[in-house]
């Protein structure tokens, strides 16, 4: 097999993994992100009982995204890791807060149990926060030299990127709210659909908001959509429109879902609604995996790296995917009232 | 000295390492400990070994959550203070953490959620295998890490390609370098010392305050005969692991031993102040030959001392010195331990022998300080070189300012301390609380009128309540 094909079909498997988790972790970030709008401890203890036994699971998507990164593209992590220093770094901090508050949180006493309420959601917010600065950084593209980074320490700190921030934020939540519907009952099922229902349509004006600062960002992307600040070119961007309509009929549907009592398709739109933006994601950025200044095959390992590893992945992959869908069936049912820890 | 991103880059790595090896050593030992427990449990149905599990896996939980939290730090960070090592090095080594993630973190993650949540939502079968699963999938994980950073102390089976990165020419020859046999067996039986160390103490201070006789008779039986079994072996290998490093890293082996001459007759040293600027080592209290007698079998063997190496060569002395001589004293102790106690055992006074039981109180650390302080010694004495003899760690740091490593690293510190003091808590508390048990509670006059731990345990307890 070709070098360049490797480095493609690499690119494509981590754009996967990331994309699996921002759909995984997501929801259970996205149900720390929603903690401060419970009514009490007890109807928190029922939403981290929704997400308790695959929390661990879920992150570790984002851990095969930073070592897949750093084993098949060296170079793109090399070139990446310093510029979002910062945010990489402060994503490292919440999630440490976060994901030891699952346990904390059931050993905490009185004021314990409260502090480590406050760190799970906190730290939810700010990991979720940071990627998304990340994610905003990674779009506006970053200033590379020769394989190496030479920016500043800031570079990521925009408007952009604060706006990518919240919207990421409100995604999450919005994927958390649908998880909520689908584990849930009673009460608690009652105000997630509330929830699912304004985030729908808050989630639906980030999207469009950062979209239209995404287009802003490179001339490359501009062009790539068939779009200018003056007009529009309809040859290109009759092929691309389906995204956006998609976008405005899966924020109705999820709408809709939640009217209509449903308990599963609201996270499934959720999710195919990331799924819509992750596509207009790589159409815009297409074929960086720096934007604009490596492409896959630049940054990619030997080809004996990414063979070794592909030998891993083909066999490895189609397990860990069978597992982890048999842990989500063990733990399909709904959390019941009475839940507890462990 | 002065603090730019390299030495703060250096520093925050260590420190963030150093939290993190705490929590695998513990919990690769005490995955195994659960899966025989549950087995116990499974063909004998007696309640003690439920009751045990039950109790160590909630100390589990909590050490595993402070393990991958600590862990996902380590997996961003050679990117973000280590890119040039990155870069240089991801066709190498970089195949190894993909295995890792592929064939362990997964496994462990998604089981995880079976074994702490389905105690009474699945089969019994399934719960075992699922812990089983677990277990192999720590061992698994320590394998390819071990595989990556032996290969760092020990590199072969690889070339330089045009652009200056580093290729891998033999993926094999990568995988099982030189190091990894003993460096991999040195680690596995460190962590499950480790875990025998604390369920020692766990159960002895139970014992001493007369809690969950039943359970705590057992588990001190289970760790003491773990100790006296693998305390010896641990020797042995760390010392074939020390045969491997004088073999491929002499001047680790010299710092470690406070050798600066190369000469015949090199003594071990018990004591002793090295000085790198004086290059000697101060106040030196030793056995002479038996350096030369260890590593290379013959007291009259010349053996290398650092002054073969130039000065810019040489790993920091001091440190590597005495993190290598508290481990081996750390190791000795355990031995001690373990010889102690399978001689009261003999005796049929294990369950009896105050004096022992407060010795496994006050040595329950002793795994953790002895692993600690084994990379210490290990890490340092490859110094200066991040990959041996290829890369030196000068030249492998991130083209970050010194702001933002200073600004990571203080909050590393202050977040850590908060997080593992925390956990600490929790994890003393319910060892001090002690396993459930199906016997009744023993009455209050039972309790050592006047112990210090009696009281304190009683105060615990009220609290408690």
């Amino acid at each position: 097999m070709l070098g360049s094909d490797l480095a493609t079909i690499w690119a494509f498997l981590i754009a996967t993994a990331v994309f699996l988790y921002a759909a995984l972790d997501g929801f259970d970030l996205g149900v720390g992100i929603l903690f401060p709008f419970a009514k009490d401890r007890h109807e928190r203890d029922q939403m981290q009982a929704a997400i308790a036994p695959v929390w661990d699971g879920n992150e570790t998507w984002l851990v095969l995204g930073g070592g897949g990164l750093f084993a098949a593209f060296p170079k793109a992590y090399g070139a990446l890791m310093p510029a979002f220093y910062l945010p990489i770094f402060l994503m490292l901090l919440a999630l440490i807060f976060r994901g030891v508050a699952f346990e904390f949180r059931h050993h905490g006493r009185k004021s314990g149990k409260k502090w480590w309420t406050v760190a799970f959601s906190a730290g939810s917010i700010v990991a979720a926060a940071a990627q998304g600065m990340v994610l905003g950084a990674f779009i506006q593209g970053v200033n590379v030299v020769d394989g190496e980074f030479v920016g500043g320490p800031l570079d990521w700190l925009t408007p952009f990127t604060l706006l990518v921030s919240a919207a990421l934020v409100a995604g999450y939540a919005l994927l958390g709210a649908a998880w909520l519907v689908y584990k849930t009952q009673g009460e608690l099922f009652e105000r997630a659909r509330a929830w699912v229902k304004q985030l729908a349509l808050i989630v639906a004006l980030a999207m469009g908001a950062v979209s239209l600062g995404t287009l802003g960002v490179d001339p490359r992307v501009t062009y790539r959509w068939g779009l200018t600040m003056t007009s529009i070119d309809w040859g290109t961007f009759i092929y691309v429109a389906p995204l956006p309509i998609a976008a405005g009929t899966l924020c109705f549907l999820l709408w809709r879902g939640a009217d209509l009592r449903q308990h599963l398709q609201p996270y499934l739109y959720s999710v195919l609604l990331f799924l819509v933006g992750y596509i207009g994601l790589a159409i815009s950025l297409w074929p960086y995996i720096v934007p604009f200044a490596m492409t896959p095959a630049e940054a990619a390992a030997a080809d004996n790296a990414l063979a070794l590893l592909l030998w891993g992945a083909i066999p490895m992959l189609p397990i860990i995917l069978g597992y982890t869908a048999y842990v989500y069936w063990l733990f399909r049912a709904k959390v019941s009232d009475e839940a507890t820890y462990h | 000295m002065e603090f730019d991103a390299l030495l703060l880059s250096r520093l925050q790595f260590a420190f963030t390492i150093g939290f993190h090896i705490i929590f695998p050593a513990f919990t690769i030992g005490l995955a195994s400990f659960l899966a025989v427990l549950e087995g116990l449990w499974l063909t004998t149905k007696k309640p003690v070994f439920r009751n045990l599990y039950l109790f160590w896996v909630k100390i589990f939980a909590l050490s595993f959550g402070m393990g991958v939290v600590s862990g996902v730090v380590m997996s961003y960070q050679f990117g973000t203070n280590w890119s040039v090592f990155s870069a240089q090095v991801g066709s190498v080594i970089g195949p190894l953490l993909g295995y890792e993630v592929l064939t362990a973190f997964f496994l462990e993650a998604s089981f995880l959620g079976i074994m702490l949540f389905g105690w009474k939502k699945v089969g019994e079968k399934l719960h075992f295998f699922s812990t089983c699963t677990v277990a192999v999938g720590t061992l698994i994980s320590a394998f390819w890490i071990l595989a990556a950073n032996s290969w760092m102390q020990t590199p072969q089976g690889f070339a330089h390609a045009a652009d200056g990165t580093m290729i891998a020419t033999d993926f094999a020859q990568v995988i099982f370098n030189p190091s990894l046999p003993s460096r991999f067996a040195h680690m596995v039986l460190a962590a499950f010392l480790t875990t025998a160390m604390v369920v020692a103490g766990a159960s002895a201070f139970a014992l001493l305050t007369k809690k969950a006789i039943a359970e705590s008779r057992t588990a001190l039986r289970m760790s003491v005969l773990m100790m006296a079994l693998v305390a010896p072996l641990q020797v042995v290998v760390g010392h074939e692991s020390g045969v491997v490093a004088h073999e491929y890293q002499p001047a680790k082996v010299a710092a470690m031993e406070g050798w600066w001459e190369t000469k015949a007759q090199q003594p071990t040293l018990l004591f002793g102040w090295p000085d790198q600027d004086a290059e000697t080592t101060h106040a030196a209290i030793g056995i002479p030959g038996m350096g030369s007698w260890i590593v290379a079998g013959d007291a009259d063997a010349v053996v290398k001392g650092l002054d073969a190496f130039a000065p810019e060569d040489r790993p920091p002395v001091w440190i590597t010195f005495w993190a290598f001589r508290v481990m081996v004293g750390m190791g000795f102790l355990m031995v001690g331990l373990g010889l102690w106690g399978a001689a009261v055992w003999l005796l049929k006074r294990l369950d009896t022998a105050t004096l022992y039981h407060r010795a496994l109180v006050l040595a329950a650390p002793a795994g953790f300080i002895a692993v600690l302080a084994g990379w210490i010694s290990a890490e340092v004495g490859r110094q200066p070189w991040v990959v041996y003899g290829v890369l030196r760690t000068a030249d492998a740091v991130s083209p970050v300012p010194a702001g933002s490593v200073a600004t990571s690293l203080i909050f590393f510190m202050v977040v850590y301390a908060i997080v593992f003091s925390a956990g600490a808590l929790y994890i003393l508390r319910l060892i001090s609380k002690g396993p459930d048990t199906d016997e009744d509670p023993p009455k209050q006059t039972s309790e050592p009128p006047g112990s210090p731990l009696g009281t304190g345990v009683k105060s615990a307890a009220t609290k408690e309540g």
